[in-house]
């Protein structure tokens, strides 16, 4: 999933500020999951800026909505009659929602209440991992699963680095050095032979790196 | 303006003499000799010559190497440097090396995109931008600290460039930009090389107008056309370049072996109406791998 966490209250009262009649938006996937932009959290954030707004005597009209995805047009349709009657869209969607919102109503403003973190898993409850970074050149199966691109502070292809100690990172003792982790795995799928050869440079163009990517699928364009 | 750094040609713009800078490439190689050849070429016809920084991300050998060659050999380099292959602690250190080893000018650029070079593989850094370049010289400059705050012992005491595009879009933003380049601490502009010469003087006007060409030295970017498929290829190919129709034509209406002479007469021509231009205080030549012509068209300028 994309994980993201909610912005501080107090930047989110300065970001929609200059609005009178705000829908607050919500994203029922990803971010629902991570906690940070379901139902629950649009009610939440709803509430909180309600108070503050009474505690300042100022007024807001605010509506809340959270449809199934923001990153989707068949379900942003379902935001288009809230969408327009208000002067600005609070998204508690990732990046993409809020930039897909964006494209799809032109002439109101989509603003981001959320921080958008990374693409990772529920490793246990409450605590979300980074696992991929969206690379454009998968190379999972050489290192058993686990990816160094991500989860090596230092990217590492032809790890690990001197700073790997008792299975832990040199940056952080709480993070778990990805090299200790793709041996581990390694030598129990009996695939340590992966190691022995050099993994050349990667190729990093089909990464941001390369510019932004397209993905285009001509067997579904109409 | 600051006081006046080590620098020769801030010294020269100082002066009000129409500053003349040129370029000089390093090789795809540790061979000393090529700018050692170079340099020879260059030598007492210029007042400082940039050395480029992995230009069009084709590897070579570095910038600063090259530049403490020109200042071993008395030449006066302005050495640039791209933010796409070093992040913010690289830069920071890089700067102080090369002001230690006697290079007093410093050209703050982004950086051509690694997809145009010749290993479109490698991963880009562009940890600050160019403008965040600039103030971080100036800042080790003026107030003698680094990013951090941490108070230098030496600071390096840089005449701090910048380059700017009048051709590039949207133009609107173009004065902008260099608003910001100059606020964040550019002393010398190095524009672009101008073929489009409405586009330049109504780019030049708007400077001055907004009291920008007060603030900084404009160093106005030449590259003599050697043939129209140089040219038409500069125009289609080279990101930011705008040759227009009739410069190519005009180039065109010569047999092949007459058009390296029409390039300069053109060349000479651009410049000779530049010099006059309000806010010009110089120009730069980019003659790409043809450092032997310079001499020539410095004279050209000097008689």
């Amino acid at each position: 999933m994309i994980t993201g966490e909610q912005k501080p209250l107090q930047e989110i009262l300065g970001i929609i500020r200059p609005y009178k009649n705000l829908l607050i938006l919500g994203c029922g996937t990803c971010v629902k999951t991570c906690f940070a932009g379901g139902e629950d959290e649009v009610a939440v954030m709803a509430s909180a800026v309600r108070l503050a707004y009474k505690k300042d005597g100022r007024k807001i009209d605010i509506r809340e909505l959270t449809i199934e995805r923001q990153c989707e047009n068949e379900f942003i349709q379902e935001s288009a009659g809230e969408a327009a009657r208000s002067d600005a869209v609070l998204s508690l969607a990732c990046g993409a929602g809020v930039q897909a919102m964006a494209k799809r109503f032109k002439d109101i403003p989509i603003l981001p209440g959320v921080n958008t973190t990374f693409i990772g898993i529920q490793e246990t409850e409450g605590i979300f991992t980074e696992e991929c970074s969206g690379c454009g050149d998968c190379e999972l199966a050489v290192f058993g699963g686990i990816c160094p691109v991500t989860r090596c502070a230092k990217r590492l292809m032809n790890g690990p680095c001197g700073g790997s100690q008792d299975g832990k990172c040199e940056i952080d003792p709480g993070t778990d050095c990805a090299w200790a982790q793709i041996i581990d795995r390694l030598a129990r799928l009996g695939q340590m032979d992966n190691l022995k050869k050099i993994i050349p440079p990667k190729n990093w163009n089909t990464s941001l790196s390369g510019g932004p990517r397209k993905l285009v699928r001509e067997d579904h364009m109409i | 303006m600051k006081d006046l750094t080590l620098s020769r040609l801030h010294q020269a713009l100082s002066q009000k003499r129409f500053a003349v800078t040129a370029e000089c490439g390093p090789p795809r190689g540790a061979n000393r000799e090529v700018i050692a050849k170079k340099l020879e070429l260059l030598r007492d016809v210029v007042d400082a010559v940039n050395v480029t920084d992995n230009q069009t991300a084709i590897v070579r050998m570095s910038s600063i190497a090259a530049s403490a060659q020109l200042v071993e050999a008395g030449l006066e380099p302005v050495m640039q440097m791209v933010v796409r292959d070093r992040n913010r602690i690289a830069i920071q250190s890089d700067i102080m090396g090369a002001y230690a080893l006697g290079v007093r000018n410093i050209l703050c650029l982004t950086g051509d995109h690694q997809k145009f070079g010749s290993q479109p593989d490698a991963a880009n850094v562009f940890d600050i931008d160019s403008i965040n370049l600039i103030k971080t010289v100036r800042d080790m400059r003026d107030e003698g600290k680094d990013m951090s705050g941490y108070e230098l012992d030496v600071a390096p005491r840089m005449f701090i460039g910048a380059a700017a595009n009048p051709f590039a879009d949207p133009f609107e933003y173009r004065i902008l930009r260099l608003a910001k380049k100059i606020e964040a601490g550019a002393d010398f502009i190095q524009t672009q090389c101008i073929y489009n010469m409405d586009r330049f003087r109504e780019w030049m006007k708007r400077a001055v107008d907004a009291g920008l060409a007060d603030k900084v030295y404009i160093l106005a970017g030449v590259t003599p056309l050697k043939s129209s498929g140089m040219a038409r290829y500069m125009n289609n190919n080279v990101a930011g370049i705008d040759v227009p129709e009739d410069i190519i034509n005009r180039l065109d209406s010569f047999p092949k072996e007459k058009q390296v002479e029409e390039g300069l007469k053109m060349c000479m021509e651009d410049i000779s109406v530049l010099r006059e231009m309000e806010g010009v205080s110089g120009i730069h030549i980019m003659a790409i791998e043809w450092e032997a012509i310079v001499e020539r068209i410095v004279k050209g300028i000097r008689t």
